[in-house]
């Protein structure tokens, strides 16, 4: 959609017309479903989140700026629907403490090239499945990122704006999450191809 | 690692380089590194790969039925047709 057409729908939603709510939800709600999904890890709850998010949308679509396209505007509000419930789940003082953005980054420990494996070892299902529990496992600063950016693939400006940090932020945030998932893959991989020699 | 100091200045732009948002000078000084440095070639190289499989990961699909509850819970089912 131009940002000429976007503009036109967006006056269709606030002139409250059905059929632009459900053009919006048929468009937009697949994406807000897989963050919500990605960041809270339960269906029931993702599409909990879904529904909230078409609600508060549509009821507050009068205050939407033009700041960032209406995409990113539903990802910012699903993101702080699942974050209140990642707060109300996870206490504060339990949550895993991070070096701050600024920080140094941690220094890879897993150096087994693990690239040389068969494909079918890399991408077979169980492969996947640790990789989604991996990303599940992310810290939850660097996981809305990871997930912004690399799976939504929405740019570093949109991601910023959508989580309400600095484009710097989003990068370094991302940076250190592919590089978390690498050092869990890496572990992962590790083991299997041990396991294969001794087999 | 050979010289852990330069390792741990590339860790942090390994990234930018790898989605081609480094400067020409930054990519120079990196290859330049993983031509002597093999622990580091392999956090490059596993590192793009790891970026590879995610990428490649099938999405979460929205299901029929959570698409049916949504319209219905926003009062637009009368919108409801089969899933395009």
């Amino acid at each position: 959609m131009t940002d000429i057409d976007e503009r036109a729908f967006v006056e269709r939603l606030r002139a409250g017309d059905k059929s632009a709510c459900a053009q919006c939800v048929e468009a937009h709600a697949p994406g807000v479903y897989r963050l919500a999904l990605r960041l809270l890890g339960d269906e029931a709850e993702a599409e909990d989140v879904v529904q909230e998010t078409f609600l508060s949308a549509f009821k507050a679509i009068d205050s939407f700026e033009w700041r960032a396209g209406l995409n990113t505007w539903l990802y910012r509000i699903a993101y702080n629907a699942a974050l209140m419930r990642l707060r109300r789940r996870t206490p504060l003082s339990t949550a895993v403490e991070l070096p701050p953005d600024d920080g140094e980054t941690a220094t890879p420990r897993e150096l087994f090239d693990w690239c040389c494996l068969p494909e079918r070892d890399l991408e077979s299902a169980e492969a996947r499945a640790h990789l989604e529990q991996a990303i599940r496992e992310l810290p939850e600063k660097l996981r809305a990122v990871f997930v912004l950016r690399e799976l939504e693939e929405l740019s570093t400006e949109q991601t910023a704006e959508a989580l309400g940090i600095s484009p710097e932020n989003v990068k370094t945030r991302l940076h250190r999450a592919r590089l978390w998932l690498r050092e869990r893959l890496a572990g992962y991989f590790t083991e299997m191809a041990g396991a294969g020699k001794e087999a | 690692m050979r010289a852990q100091h330069d390792c741990q200045h590339l860790l942090d732009d390994l990234s930018l380089y790898l989605d081609g948002e480094a400067s020409a000078g930054l990519c120079a000084e990196i290859e330049r590194h993983l031509a002597d440095c093999e622990n580091c070639r392999v956090v490059v190289d596993t590192l793009r790969k790891t970026v590879h499989l995610v990428r490649d990961l099938p999405p979460p699909p929205f299901s029929a039925a959570a698409r049916e509850r949504l319209y219905k819970s926003l009062d637009l089912d009368e919108f409801l047709s089969p899933k395009r």
